[in-house]
């Protein structure tokens, strides 16, 4: 098992490299010069040309690629051209907004889709079946910021129950930083409702029909805890997955989630820093993001260890 | 009727299913009567579609809602009716004062649960025992159904444990709280011969040690003659007939029993032609297959799967390979139709090996070996006519697609199936029509060797004495050889020319049928036979 964590972990440092190799190539060769932005309107070309050479941003493309390269190998990231702060600073500042979104997201995402999920196996064909999958349709089809701007008007200028908008760190009181997650979460975490309800439902009912099923109902074993107990354990397989997956398509809708809420996270950062061709802060997210996938997907590799006595590595 | 008059612990009465509309019949049972006594053993035998699960099924209160209602009759479990008690009131009864074993230890038990959990989950749901009286309990009976180092058993899970270990966990799980009647269906059927002697042996000492009355389910004239004090006999959801089992095996009196009994395989070979000189179809020498599991850090291991098989089968004779799960039968079988690739040895068809070929070299041999397979619910596509899966061979090999339809027309004929249904799909065709169909798909090819992998192992046995018979007749037609693997001693003596035993991936012993089922000489060839069920029994010879 350790070994296997250790290859994994191994495993990861070339998938970092070619994506470390990706993301500055194709900063590099899609149009747009950091320099003029930074520079500004009125700026002429030796103003220009100045900041690119204090960037280094006329050296030949490999090099440039081989100092950031091994920069990043002794931890430094390198200084954001826009917010003239080191990139690991702006990072870590960034981090808890996004990190208390994501997580809120997956939990309220998880406890209300698993529940519906067996619920709909359970009642197959019957109103509640109907009522779910249709919502879940309605999940997946709707975009994040029409359903963000809707609850919005809803909750926090029709009712005035929660703020519009905005972000309290938790160190700041966790009444207000709870507040002003509750509506982003939501909103962001509809989709994975949809998604995780619907996968849920389908492989419960694939198990519903399995032998041990009957073994539990000719033990005397009650309906939920024959749902609960054995059905959903033997389930959990795909559901396990398609959360995974779900946390891992997250990082696409907090950007999103972020600009609709204004809330200061990394997905803000990455439109922000895209938006000024902020190079060093752009390739940093970017492996931090992907990163973040192949971890997500070793953790799901061994939650199957977990559900499944017979996935041994 | 020589058994003590005490009042039954189950009685049926007039029970009656309706199955759901547009089934092929109205009533899934139909007006069935019978009873069990304490620590009586009463077979259910009939085939598939009989209504003998239903009737189980019924009794446990288990009938799937909505599709299968019990619309008349009584079950009686001492005195109490339980087609009249609420769902929440059979909860309380199943498990506790009945419970039941089914055909697929496997999968009848939840793989992602300790067994030892699966046991003490029937004591959680009837009992208020304590966590460290419960475990008491649970190795206690972990114990009395014989299984060894309970203490280390009850935290394995049942993916650890040997299908008859599996089938005893469950037996641990049914008696626990000594239940009055035990609902056993078909609970040997997936078992090997040797394994299925030691739980039906198992069942006989629980039954008589606790009293429990047991209701069998079963297929097997075999078992019914080994356990059964009483047997009642289904066909199409009605009780034909019942009666103790003497008098049913021995002086049946409905025409469907004498041929159910009838069609039960004998287990002393009929004589045979010596098989003449005739030029050798299949040699296989030192044939071995290994199976290597690698780990990054756990050691190599190996599975030898096949060891050293030499095996011969000439013009116009059948071989059969008979073994138990596990012993490398099938391995031989599939590295002979060259499906997997032989880590060893030769293959010799027609004398040209082709153990070593390549997927291209090994094109123009694949029809000369052809194969049948054990499941025709399986290995037939569900999406293509059979008309398509017959003639797709040949015209692979290059025939006309004219030519090949004619051809296909003659085997339906062949096999006694109606030839304008090759338009039609598999699932428009009962078991035995389908496997037919499987031997027609093979003969198609026009082989030299014709593999069956159990062929009729899926088959209810009045339609398996019709499909042996068809092999024998193709095999007679067509001056083929084959090659017959089989667990079943009853099937080989009636269709081999030769036997060839396989234990543990090896031949133990080979010879002409006869001589090896008149003196078997190897210690395991002994124990097998001697796990037969109903070997005592002369099926089909009737008094009057």
């Amino acid at each position: 098992m350790l070994g296997y964590i250790l290859r994994r972990l191994l495993a990861t440092l070339p998938v970092m490299l070619i994506v470390a190799v990706f993301v500055f190539l194709m900063l590099r060769l899609t149009p747009g010069d950091p320099a003029a932005v930074i520079a500004g309107d009125n700026a002429n070309s030796e103003q220009v040309a100045a900041i690119r050479n204090s960037l280094g941003l006329d050296q030949p493309i490999f090099t440039q690629f081989f100092i950031w390269f091994g920069n990043i190998l002794r931890g430094d990231f390198g200084e954001s051209y826009f917010f003239k702060k080191t990139v690991a600073e702006l990072i870590t500042s960034r981090l808890e907004p996004t990190l208390a979104l994501s997580l809120a997201t997956i939990v309220i995402a998880v406890a209300v889709a698993v529940p519906l999920g067996v619920l709909a196996a359970y009642r197959q064909g019957t109103l509640i079946d109907k009522i779910v999958m249709g919502f879940s349709v309605l999940g997946f089809s709707v975009p994040v910021f029409v359903i963000g701007y809707s609850l919005i008007y809803l909750f926090a200028i029709k009712l005035n129950w929660l703020p519009v908008q905005g972000y309290q760190r938790i160190g700041d009181g966790f009444g207000g930083f709870l507040q002003r997650l509750i509506l982003p979460s939501v909103t962001l975490s509809v989709i994975y409702i949809a998604l995780i309800a619907r996968m849920t439902r389908t492989s419960v009912l694939d198990v519903m029909g399995e032998d041990y099923i009957r073994t539990a109902r000719a033990k005397g074993q009650v309906e939920v805890k024959v749902l609960f107990k054995h059905a959903l354990k033997n389930a959990a397989v795909p559901i396990v997955t398609v959360i995974g997956l779900g946390v891992a398509l997250l990082i696409g809708g907090v950007v999103v989630t972020e600009s609709v809420f204004t809330i200061p996270g990394l997905g803000r950062l990455t439109v922000d820093a895209v938006l000024a061709r902020d190079y060093p802060t752009i390739q940093a997210v970017i492996l931090l993001f992907s990163f973040v996938y192949v971890l997500i997907n070793l953790l799901v590799d061994l939650a199957y260890t977990l559900f499944d006595p017979r996935i041994r590595y | 009727m020589g058994w003590p008059v005490t009042a039954p612990v189950l009685d049926v009465q007039g029970l009656t299913v309706r199955l759901p509309a547009g089934a092929d019949r109205v009533h899934a049972v139909e007006n069935v009567s019978f009873a069990v006594a304490p620590g009586e053993i009463v077979c259910v035998v009939g085939e598939s579609g009989s209504g003998k699960s239903v009737t189980a099924h019924a009794v446990m209160g288990l009938l799937p809602p909505g599709q299968l209602t019990a619309t008349a009759g009584r079950v009686l479990l001492e005195g109490d009716d339980l087609l009249r008690k609420s769902p929440t009131e059979m909860r309380r009864i199943r498990g506790d004062r009945i419970s039941m074993i089914f055909q697929e230890p496997m999968t009848a038990l939840n793989p992602v649960m300790k067994v030892g959990d699966q046991i003490a989950e029937v004591l959680d749901i009837h009992t208020r025992l304590s966590e460290r009286e419960r475990r008491a309990r649970v190795l206690d009976v972990m114990t009395s159904v014989h299984l060894p180092e309970p203490e280390r058993l009850i935290d394995v899970y049942p993916h650890q444990l040997s299908g008859g270990q599996r089938q005893r966990i469950m037996i641990a799980a049914a008696l626990v709280l000594d239940p009055v009647l035990l609902i056993a269906d078909e609970p040997t059927t997936a078992l090997d011969v040797t394994t299925q002697a030691q739980i039906l042996k198992l069942i006989k000492e629980l039954r008589a040690r606790r009293n429990t009355g047991v209701l069998f389910i079963t297929h097997d004239f075999g078992v019914v003659a080994e356990v059964a004090h009483r047997v009642v006999v289904m066909q199409h959801g009605r009780v034909v007939e019942q009666g103790r089992t003497e008098d049913v095996l021995r002086r049946p009196r409905d025409d469907y029993t004498r041929m159910l009994i009838r069609a039960v395989p004998s287990l002393s070979p009929p004589p045979r032609a010596p098989a003449a000189a005739a030029p050798i179809v299949l040699q296989t020498t030192d044939l071995s297959k290994t199976y290597l599991a690698r780990g990054f850090f756990a050691k190599r291991r190996e599975v030898k799967a096949v060891k050293d098989v030499n095996l011969q089968v000439r013009r116009g004779e059948t071989l059969g390979v008979v073994g138990e799960s596990g012993s490398g039968k099938s391995t031989v079988a599939r590295c002979i139709a060259r499906l997997i690739e032989p880590t060893g040895g030769a293959i010799l068809i027609e004398g040209a090996d082709v153990a070593r070929l390549g997927a291209r070299a090994l094109r123009p041999h694949r029809k000369r070996v052809q194969i049948v397979f054990q499941d025709p619910y399986r290995s037939l596509n569900p999406r293509r006519t059979v008309g398509a899966a017959i003639t797709e061979g040949p015209m692979n090999f290059g025939m006309a697609e004219s030519e090949a339809a004619t051809r296909a027309r003659n085997l339906m004929r062949l096999v006694g199936l109606d030839p304008d249904a090759l338009a039609r799909f598999p699932h428009q065709f009962s078991g035995g029509q389908r496997q037919r169909i499987c031997i027609a798909r093979a003969l198609a090819m026009e082989p030299e060797l014709l593999v069956a992998d159990e062929p009729v192992s899926a088959l209810d046995v009045s339609v398996q004495a019709q499909v042996l018979e068809l092999i024998d007749d193709v095999r007679k037609r067509f001056n083929l050889a084959v090659l017959f693997i089989t667990h079943d001693l009853r099937v080989a003596a009636q269709v081999c020319d030769r036997i060839a035993v396989m234990h543990k991936g090896e031949v133990v012993e080979e010879g002409t049928t006869a001589a090896v089922f008149a003196a078997p000489k190897h210690a395991y060839t002994r124990a097998l036979f001697d796990s037969a069920p109903g070997r005592h029994f002369e099926f089909g010879k009737f008094e009057v």
